[in-house]
């Protein structure tokens, strides 16, 4: 059941976690991946979440995503609280509301780079003849129009990740989650990324899209961010505003 | 997602392991195909029985007999409809007031005496006796005699005969096929009775081979033998064959029933109703055969002509024992040949299965890009769906094909036996469907397992894995 957020939990914020935890039970051990974590994201803000392997960044960007669910707390994405949502209501988060990008780019190899972006068309049941157009403008705007046919593993790795940013904007969610996205490129290619990211971010023209990026390269995410949150052993340790 | 966007999926994915999903394809296509061989057999042999049971007259012929057959003290032969009240009324005559009676019911086509009597056949030097028995018109197009060599009788008054394979080989040297005695004339010896005048008037009989006039009014009659040519226009097969199938009022030789009646032979009754004091003026019928225009109808005639206080005999109940020993009979041969299926089922399963873990992270980037569980459930179930499909329609070509080849081993064996080879293999258009909707639901019944275990899969653990 979908609970809507109240205007007092809302106020203009793309995202909002409200004492957020997720545990884990590993034998007797109980592992705090994230730990009552409080956060707020602006509409239109590209926050980083920056930490060492296991702080649990990628945890929160999960249960952000809606892959996960907190074991307490709420999260609320555009105004709805994530933690009361079915599966079915929590799957139509994942398609509508947000796009995903990942470190390893997670394209499908036995499709071709068109077939890859249709995905998320085919599962939100857009009409047949809206999807080639959708298609190719999200190519086109990550520069690769003329590889449409291609396979992922005829592409670098740097055209992966752009056909998989091009896979998480088609179906023009307003917020998009990124995990590591540079962490399999080099520092060239992945300022190209970044470079795109930001252009998502705030466009030469049009409305811009939220962004909350996980990564471990504090001069990166100084680069590219408004605002960085560090995380430590599942909570907020730190909090830079930089724009 | 959509039905069409699933259908293509899954075919994709099929496409990919292309060799394991068609072992998997292949193993459900021989579950169906022994199923259809099995089944197109049985089939087969339930027409080749109830064409046999049609042609012999058996599913819309009722034969209707007065009530007081018997005399006290002796059996009926013929089955009775058990009305003990009606019993100790005076029983019915069965004449012409009768026989019209009865061909006014709804759904009877004809009614016809019954004439069938015990006479000496003969061609020289061979003599036979034989049951002679009047044929109606009718039976030239209700498929009795589709399996008979020669022609129906030209004409309901033609002195011809038609007559059983055995018979024309008795008559015929030795070693001359039955079809040989077509066009050649047979004598026929019968006791004919010829009316008696009253005493005061008696008169010399007239030629025996002359038809005598009725005798309604006689006193009685007396019984000479007489004798009559006939020329043979049809042969049916010899009951050693596998067409000869017996008929109803199965005889050795057939006369057009109006020349049989004109005859005058002795019936059976016609002694016991001599030695009556009461008899009545007009024809009195021993029997008579109601055809009656569908088997459905039967069993409402056998009832309304009971009710009008005669007895009433059909095969159908025969015919119905018949049905439920085929019924049980398709009944073991689809178990037997589903065993073939149950265990293809467990490929698909496996395959399905194997699928998972290859396409466990496939599984997770779907989620992550919004698929539902039940999207990725229905996946799964397309993909066996699909299996089933295509399994389901190369089983029926290949069931289709093995019963050809028993058909023809059949033929060739029965041929070679000097037998008249039947079609025992029939594949009727509801075993195509069926045994394709029902490998398409042995299928999805097998995807249940890997589908819900694919949709349950933790979309997080899925993208992590390598």
């Amino acid at each position: 059941m979908n609970v809507p957020e109240t205007p007092a939990s809302s106020n203009g914020f793309a995202v909002r976690a409200d004492h957020v935890s997720r545990h884990y039970k590993m034998g007797d051990a109980l592992i705090r991946a994230v730990d009552q974590i409080s956060l707020e994201v602006r509409a239109g803000e590209f926050l980083a979440l920056l930490g060492a392997s296991g702080s649990g960044k990628s945890t929160l960007l999960n249960l952000i995503a809606g892959l996960d669910r907190p074991s307490s707390g709420a999260i609320f994405a555009q105004g709805r609280n994530l933690a009361a949502m079915s599966s079915e209501e929590l799957a139509a988060h994942r398609n509508q509301t947000i796009g995903i990008v990942f470190q390893s780019f997670q394209l499908l190899p036995r499709m071709t780079l068109e077939e890859n972006v249709e995905l998320p068309l085919r599962i939100a049941e857009t009409p047949r003849s809206e999807r080639p157009g959708r298609v190719r403008e999200a190519l086109e705007r990550v520069r690769l129009g003329a590889r449409v046919k291609h396979r992922p593993t005829e592409l670098s790795g740097g055209e992966q990740q752009r056909a998989a940013i091009a896979r998480a904007l088609v179906n023009r969610p307003m917020i998009l989650l990124a995990d590591e996205p540079t962490g399999n490129l080099d520092s060239k290619t992945g300022e190209e990324i970044m470079n795109l990211i930001a252009e998502i971010h705030r466009p030469p023209s049009g409305p811009g899209r939220t962004i909350i990026m996980v990564t471990h390269e504090h001069a990166l995410a100084e680069r590219y961010a408004d605002r960085i949150v560090t995380l430590s052993d599942g909570a907020i340790s730190r909090e830079e505003n930089l724009r | 997602m959509k039905v069409a966007d699933l259908a293509e999926l899954a075919a994709r994915n099929l496409r990919e392991a292309v060799l394991r999903n068609s072992l998997t394809t292949l193993g459900i296509a021989v579950g169906v195909a022994s199923l259809v061989a099995l089944l197109s057999l049985g089939v087969g042999l339930q027409q080749l029985v109830d064409r046999s049971v049609a042609r012999a007259g058996l599913f819309d012929t009722v034969s209707v007999r007065p009530r007081q057959s018997a005399p006290l003290g002796q059996g009926v032969g013929l089955r009775r409809t058990p009305r003990d009240a009606a019993d100790l009324q005076p029983p019915r005559v069965l004449d012409d007031a009768a026989r019209n009676e009865i061909a006014a019911l709804p759904n009877v086509v004809e009614v016809n005496p019954e004439v069938r009597f015990t006479a000496e056949a003969r061609r020289e030097p061979n003599s036979q006796l034989v049951t002679v028995s009047g044929m109606a018109q009718s039976s030239q197009s209700s498929g009795t005699l589709d399996d008979m060599t020669g022609n129906f009788f030209s004409g309901p008054d033609a002195e011809e005969a038609i007559v059983q394979g055995d018979l024309a080989k008795r008559l015929l040297a030795n070693g001359k096929a039955p079809a040989s005695l077509l066009g050649q004339e047979i004598t026929l010896r019968f006791a004919q009775r010829q009316a008696l005048p009253p005493r005061s008037e008696q008169a010399q009989p007239e030629a025996p081979n002359q038809a005598a006039s009725p005798d309604e009014d006689a006193m009685g009659f007396s019984i000479v033998p007489s004798e009559k040519k006939f020329r043979v226009v049809g042969v049916l097969p010899a009951s050693d064959s596998v067409g000869g199938q017996a008929r109803f009022n199965n005889a050795g030789l057939y006369l057009p029933l109006a020349v049989a009646e004109k005859l005058q032979v002795v019936q059976r009754d016609d002694l016991r109703d001599v030695a009556r004091s009461t008899m009545s003026v007009g024809t009195r019928y021993a029997a008579l055969n109601v055809l009656v225009n569908s088997p459905a109808a039967v069993a409402q005639i056998e009832s309304r002509v009971s009710d009008m206080g005669f007895a009433a005999f059909s095969l159908i109940d025969v015919t119905r024992n018949l049905r439920t020993f085929f019924a049980i009979f398709d009944l073991f041969l689809g178990i037997f040949g589903s065993l073939a299926l149950a265990v293809a089922s467990l490929g698909i399963i496996n395959t399905l299965v194997m699928a998972i873990l290859e396409r466990r992270r496939e599984i997770g980037v779907l989620k992550a890009l919004g698929a539902a569980n039940r999207d990725v459930r229905q996946l799964f179930f397309a993909e066996a769906g699909v299996m089933g499909l295509v399994g389901g329609v190369f089983g029926v070509l290949l069931g289709w094909a093995i019963g050809r080849a028993i058909q023809f081993g059949t033929v060739l064996y029965l041929k070679r036996q000097g037998l008249n080879p039947p079609n025992i293999w029939s594949v009727p258009w509801w075993l195509v469907l069926g045994a394709i909707g029902f490998a398409v639901l042995v299928s999805l019944a097998s995807g249940i397992y890997p589908a819900s275990r694919a949709a349950r899969l933790d979309p997080v653990e899925a993208l992590r894995y390598e």
